[in-house]
C-alpha cells in the first residue's frame, strides 16, 4: 500500500468520524423559555435549513406561542408538523406564522418538516 | 305596510293574517307567524318596543350609552346590574330595563370605558351581546402602527377591546354589534393608512374574480399557494436555464460518443478552451440555479442537520472542483487520462434535480386538495335580520341568535334552526348523503349546505369555530398532522438516513481509492458524487405522510372523519365489528309497521280508535301509533276515561265505543275472543315487533304493531363487512327474541342480547380476549364506553357528541355503509403507504449500494452519476404521484 492510499484510508476514516460526531452525537443546545406576563411562553423559531433554535425548554401546563418564520422559499420546511400533538402549520415564506400549544404532560414533544428531514424537539419539564 | 313581529318580515296592510289584541292590530305575513304569535304574544311585544342601542356624547362631556343584555330572569338581576355598574367612577345613571332587556347608562368621558361598563355587568353575571372579530391588517411595520390602530379602535363607541398583533398582521376586535358595524371599523383602520382584509374569505373571494376575468376560474389561492405557485415558477426557470446550458456541455463532454471532428477530442487545445468555458458557465448553474442547495445545505450544516440540499451540494461541488482543477492544472495529475471532466455532472443533476423539486410542489399541492375544498365550502355572508332589516354581511360578523334568511339555491351561512318556512336541503358536502333532506320549523341546518326549493328563516345556533364544518376542517387538519404506527419506522431511519449517505459516499470512494481499477481517483469520484445524488431522503420522508394526507380528505369528501393516522391503520386490521342495534342497525326510534284486523273491522278504524286512545300516553311505542295515523291524515278524537292497567295495557272511550288496546294478558282479563289473532301475533313477535292487541267495544278488532324499522341499507353494509372477511356482531339490551329476530333479518349470526349499557364496554373487551381486534359501532351516550374500549371506535355522526368524543372514525351520515366506506379507505390508504415506503426503500435499498459500485466486481457495471441525479429527481415525484392515485379511490358502495 502506497502512502497515498494510507493518507486517503486515514482521511476517509477521520471524515467520517467526524460527520457522525458532527450530525449525530454532538450535543445541541438547548433554549429554555421564560413565561411573559401572563403566563404565555413565547419563542421565535426561525426556518432555514433547519429550526433555530430547534432545542426548547418549556414548562408543562402553561400556554405556549412558538412564532414560525420562515426564512426560505425551499418546499422541504413548508410545512410544521407536532405529530404528537396533532398540529400542523403551514408557513408562507417571510410572514411569522404562530403556533399556540398547551402541554399538561412533561416530556419530550418532537416537530418536523413535512418530510420529516428537519427536526426540532420541545422539552416540557 | 307593516312588520310582522315574529319574523321581522314587512307585510302589506291589510293582511290576511293578524291578531286584534289590547285595542292594538298585529299584522303577520304567514298563518305560522300569527299562530306563534298567539301562542305567547308577551315575547313578540316586548320585542317590538325595545330600545336600539345607542351610544352618544353630549355637549357637557357625558357619555350615554345603550347596550343589549342576554339572561335577564327576573327583576332582582336588574338590581344586581345596576349597583355593579353604579360602583364604576363616573356612572351618574345606570338603569336596566327588565321588559326590554337593555341597560342604559350615562357616564362622564373619560372617567369610564365601554369595556369597564360590560366587565361590570359581567361581574354582575349577565352578558351584554357582544362578538368578537379578526381582521387582517397590511401595512404595519412597528409598534407604532400597533399601538396608533389599537388606541383609534378603542375609542370608537360600541369597542369593547382591540388588540393589535404585528406578528399575524391582525386586529382582535371584540365590539357590541348594534352599536358599530364591521365597516366602520374597516374605516378606523384604513384612514390611519393601513390595508384591512378580512382573515376569512375576502382575499380568496377576490383572487377568485380576479382570476375570473382572465377567462378561467381557477381553485381559491391563497397566500401558501401564491407562494408554491412562486416557487414552482422560479424553480422552473432554473430548470430551464440549466437544462439548455446543459446541452453543449454534454456535447463536448463526450465527443467520442457523438463523432465530433479531431479538433474536439480529448487532449486538443480547444477542448481545454471549451472545458474551461464550461468551468465558468456552470457557476451560474451552480449559484443561481442550484442555489438553494447551497443555502440549505449551510442553514442545515449550521443547525448541525443534514438533508437532501446536503447531499447535492456536496455531491456537485466535488465534481466542479475536481473537474476546475483539472482544466487548469492538468499537470498536477500524473496521467493525462487522470485530467477528466465531470461539468455534465454539475449541469444535469441540477437541472433534473431542480425540475423534479418543480413536479413535487405542483403534485404535493393537489394532495392538499381535500381540505381547501371544505373550506371553500363556507358561506362569504349570511342575510341577517337585524333591526327588522334585512342586510348581507359578512359571514365572521353573524352572531348567536341572529336571524338569518335563506332562499332558494342559497348557500346556509352557519349552523342553526329554522324558526319559520320549510325547505328541502342539500347537505352532502357535509354528510354525504346524496337525496336532499326535507326541514321544517325546529329541524337543524347545517352551514355550507345548500337549501334547495323553499325560503325560511332559521335561528343562528353555532357561529365561527363551532360550526360543524368549522369542527370538521379542525378534525381533518388535526388527523393529517397525526401520525401513523407505521411511520415509526421511518422515523428511525431518517433521522440518520443524510449523515449514514455521507459516510457511506466517504467509505466508498476510499474503497475505491484504494482497491479499485485504474484510474483509481476517477473512480472513486465517480462513485462518491453518485451515491450522494442518488440518495433520496425526500422520497423516505414523504411516503407516509403525504399518502396519510389524501387518505384523510378523501374520507372527509365522503362523510367519514378519520381522527387519526393510527385509527386509519388500525381500522384495516379489524377481525371483528361490534353493532349496536337502536341507531345504529336501526331508525332508533319505533314506528308503526303493521295493521291487521279481525271481525270486519277497518284497517283506517282501528288505527284511528287506537291512536286517539294512546294520544293520552307518551310511551314511545304510543307515540309511533298515533305518528301511524297522522300520517295517514287520520282523525282522531280525545279519549273519555283513559285508564292505564299496569303491564297490561289501556283502556279509553272514544266517540262512546270502548277500546282496549294491550298484551294477550289485557285480553285474557277482558275475556276478549282473539280468534287466532294470537298466531299472528307471535309471528310478529318473530319479525322483532311489538304486537298490541285491539278490542273495540269488547270485540278483537286486529292488532297493530310496531316496530324499531331496520335502516334500508343496514343488510347490504352488513353483507359487505361480512365480504371483506370481518366477524360482525350485534350488541343490544333488547330481548333475545327480538334481538335474534333483527338480527336474522340483517344477516347477523352472533347476537349479544340483554345487555346493560354499563356492560357493552365488557363484551367487546370480551371479544378482544378472544385475540381479536375489534371495532364498535355506536351512537348513544351509552355506547361511549365501549367505542373508548373498541380498538377502533366508529361513532354515527347523527348521534351524540359524547359518542363522537369517544370515538376514533365519526360517520357524519348515518348509515352504515360508512363504517364499509371507512374500512375500504383504510385498506387503500395503507396498501398505498406500504407502496410509497417499499418504493422508497427498494429505490435507497438497491439504488445506493448500486451508486456504490456493487454490481462492478461482477459486471462491471457502474452507475452514471447522470442516471443517478434523474433517480434523485424522480424518486420523490413518484412517490407524490402515487399518494395522489388515492384521490381516485372510489368506495365500492355507496
Amino acid at each position: 500500500m502506497v502512502l497515498d492510499q494510507i493518507l486517503v484510508i486515514i482521511g476517509g476514516l477521520a471524515l467520517s468520524t467526524w460527520v457522525a460526531w458532527y450530525f449525530w452525537f454532538s450535543e445541541k443546545e438547548a433554549v429554555k423559555i421564560q413565561a411573559a406576563a401572563g403566563g404565555i411562553q413565547e419563542a421565535v423559531i426561525k426556518v432555514k435549513g433547519g429550526y433555530t433554535p430547534d432545542v426548547l425548554i418549556f414548562e408543562a401546563g402553561k400556554p405556549i406561542k412558538l412564532n414560525f418564520v420562515r426564512e426560505e422559499t425551499a418546499a422541504c420546511t413548508e410545512e410544521v408538523i407536532f405529530s404528537d400533538l396533532n398540529k400542523r402549520a403551514t408557513l408562507t415564506p417571510f410572514k411569522t406564522i404562530p403556533v399556540e400549544l398547551t402541554i399538561d404532560k412533561p416530556g419530550e414533544y418532537g416537530f418536523q418538516c413535512g418530510m420529516g428531514m428537519v427536526k426540532g424537539k420541545l422539552i416540557v419539564q | 305596510m307593516a312588520h310582522d313581529p315574529v319574523c321581522g318580515m314587512e307585510v302589506k296592510v291589510p293582511s290576511e293574517y293578524y291578531i286584534d289584541l289590547d285595542g292594538k292590530r298585529y299584522e303577520f305575513c304567514s298563518e305560522n307567524c300569527q299562530n306563534k304569535f298567539a301562542l305567547d304574544p308577551n315575547i313578540y311585544i316586548e320585542k317590538m318596543n325595545k330600545v336600539e342601542p345607542t351610544y352618544r356624547t353630549t355637549s357637557d362631556g357625558i357619555e350615554k350609552l345603550t347596550l343589549p343584555i342576554n339572561g335577564l330572569h327576573c327583576t332582582s338581576c336588574v338590581n344586581t346590574i345596576e349597583r355593579e355598574v353604579k360602583k364604576l367612577p363616573g356612572v351618574r345613571v345606570a338603569r336596566v330595563n327588565y321588559a326590554t332587556e337593555m341597560a342604559h347608562v350615562e357616564y362622564m368621558n373619560g372617567e369610564t370605558s365601554t369595556e369597564a361598563i360590560i366587565g361590570a355587568i359581567k361581574k354582575a353575571g349577565y352578558q351584554t351581546g357582544q362578538s368578537t372579530l379578526k381582521i387582517g391588517i397590511r401595512g404595519m411595520y412597528c409598534g407604532s402602527c400597533v399601538s396608533k390602530i389599537e388606541k383609534e379602535l378603542k375609542q370608537k363607541s360600541g369597542v369593547i377591546s382591540a388588540s393589535v398583533d404585528l406578528g399575524t398582521e391582525s386586529a382582535i376586535i371584540k365590539y357590541v354589534p348594534g352599536l358599530i358595524q364591521l365597516d366602520d371599523l374597516k374605516d378606523v383602520i384604513e384612514k390611519l393608512g393601513y390595508e384591512t382584509y378580512p382573515i376569512q374569505g375576502f382575499k380568496q373571494e377576490k383572487k377568485t374574480i380576479e382570476k375570473e376575468t382572465k377567462g378561467k376560474v381557477e381553485e381559491s389561492a391563497d397566500e401558501n399557494q401564491l407562494a408554491r405557485e412562486k416557487e414552482y415558477k422560479t424553480l422552473m426557470r432554473k430548470f430551464i436555464f440549466a437544462a439548455i446550458l446543459s446541452l453543449p456541455v454534454i456535447l463536448f463532454s463526450y465527443p467520442d460518443l457523438w463523432g465530433l471532428p479531431e479538433q474536439f477530442q480529448k487532449g486538443t487545445e480547444l477542448l481545454t478552451y471549451i472545458w474551461l468555458g464550461m468551468a465558468f458557465l456552470s457557476l451560474p448553474v451552480m449559484f443561481w440555479s442550484g442555489s438553494q442547495f447551497y443555502s440549505g445545505a449551510w442553514a442545515a450544516f449550521k443547525n448541525r442537520s443534514a438533508n437532501m440540499h446536503t447531499l447535492i451540494a456536496t455531491g456537485i461541488s466535488a465534481a466542479w472542483l475536481y473537474s476546475a482543477v483539472a482544466v487548469l492544472f492538468p499537470e498536477i495529475f500524473p496521467s493525462e487520462q487522470l485530467a477528466d471532466v465531470f461539468f455534465d455532472v454539475v449541469f444535469v443533476v441540477v437541472a433534473l434535480v431542480v425540475l423534479g423539486m418543480a413536479l413535487e410542489i405542483r403534485a404535493k399541492g393537489k394532495s392538499s386538495e381535500a381540505i381547501k375544498k371544505l373550506i371553500g365550502l363556507q358561506a362569504k355572508t349570511a342575510r341577517v335580520q337585524r333591526n327588522g332589516k334585512e342586510t348581507d354581511i359578512p359571514i365572521e360578523e353573524v352572531v348567536l341568535d341572529d336571524i338569518i334568511i335563506v332562499r332558494p339555491g342559497e348557500k346556509i351561512p352557519v349552523d342553526g334552526e329554522i324558526v319559520d318556512g320549510s325547505s328541502t336541503v342539500d347537505e352532502s358536502m357535509i354528510t354525504g348523503e346524496s337525496i336532499p333532506v326535507e326541514k321544517h320549523i325546529g329541524d337543524e341546518v347545517i352551514g355550507a349546505s345548500i337549501n334547495k326549493t323553499g325560503s325560511f328563516k332559521f335561528k343562528a345556533t353555532k357561529v365561527g369555530k363551532d360550526t360543524a364544518l368549522a369542527q370538521i376542517i379542525q378534525m381533518v387538519e388535526q388527523a393529517q398532522s397525526s401520525k401513523a404506527p407505521i411511520q415509526r419506522i421511518v422515523d428511525n431511519v431518517s433521522g440518520y438516513f443524510v449523515p449514514a449517505v455521507i459516510i457511506l459516499a466517504i467509505l466508498s470512494f476510499v474503497t475505491w481509492y484504494v482497491f479499485g481499477p485504474v484510474p483509481q481517483i476517477i473512480y472513486a469520484l465517480i462513485v462518491f458524487v453518485t451515491v450522494l445524488v442518488i440518495a433520496c431522503p425526500c422520497a423516505l420522508g414523504l411516503a407516509t405522510p403525504i399518502s396519510l394526507m389524501v387518505g384523510v380528505g378523501k374520507g372527509a369528501e365522503n362523510g367519514i372523519l378519520i381522527r387519526s393516522g393510527e385509527a386509519l391503520e388500525t381500522a384495516q386490521k379489524l377481525d371483528s365489528i361490534v353493532l349496536d342495534k337502536t341507531g345504529t342497525i336501526t331508525q332508533g326510534k319505533p314506528s308503526l309497521t303493521n295493521v291487521i284486523t279481525s271481525n270486519g273491522f277497518k284497517e283506517d278504524e282501528v288505527l284511528a280508535l287506537s291512536a286517539s286512545v294512546e294520544r293520552s300516553s307518551e310511551h314511545p311505542l304510543a307515540e309511533a301509533i298515533v305518528r301511524g295515523a297522522e300520517d295517514k291524515n287520520l282523525t282522531l278524537n280525545d279519549p273519555k276515561e283513559f285508564n292505564a292497567v299496569p303491564g297490561h295495557g289501556v283502556e279509553a272511550n272514544v266517540d262512546g265505543r270502548k277500546v282496549l288496546l294491550g298484551n294477550l294478558k289485557m285480553m285474557n282479563k277482558f275475556s276478549i275472543q282473539l280468534n287466532g289473532l294470537e298466531e299472528q301475533s307471535r309471528r310478529l313477535a318473530d319479525e322483532g315487533k311489538t304486537p298490541m292487541f285491539v278490542s273495540i267495544d269488547n270485540k278483537a278488532a286486529g292488532i297493530i304493531a310496531v316496530a324499531d324499522i331496520i335502516k334500508p341499507d343496514s343488510k347490504e353494509a352488513i353483507a359487505q363487512l361480512k365480504k371483506l372477511g370481518l366477524e360482525v356482531v350485534m350488541i343490544t339490551g333488547d330481548n333475545s327474541r327480538t334481538a335474534n329476530a333483527i338480527g336474522k333479518q340483517v344477516g347477523i349470526d352472533r347476537v349479544l342480547a340483554e345487555v346493560l349499557p354499563e356492560d357493552k364496554a365488557f363484551n367487546v373487551q370480551k371479544l378482544q380476549n378472544e385475540g381479536k381486534k375489534v371495532a364498535m359501532v355506536g351512537d348513544g351516550i351509552n355506547d361511549a364506553p365501549a367505542l373508548a374500549q373498541a380498538d377502533i371506535g366508529l361513532a354515527i355522526g347523527t348521534g351524540t357528541d359524547v359518542a363522537i368524543e369517544a370515538s376514533d372514525i365519526t360517520l357524519i351520515k348515518g348509515s352504515l355503509k360508512g363504517v364499509v366506506l371507512a374500512i375500504q379507505l383504510s385498506k387503500a390508504t395503507m396498501k398505498n403507504i406500504k407502496e410509497n415506503l417499499f418504493g422508497a426503500f427498494f429505490y435507497n435499498g438497491l439504488g445506493i449500494p448500486i451508486a456504490a459500485g456493487l454490481l462492478y466486481p461482477f459486471f462491471g457495471l457502474l452507475l452514471s452519476p447522470l442516471i443517478a441525479g434523474a433517480a434523485m429527481a424522480f424518486s420523490s415525484v413518484t412517490v407524490v404521484t402515487n399518494a395522489n392515485r388515492l384521490r381516485r379511490f372510489k368506495p365500492k358502495l355507496k
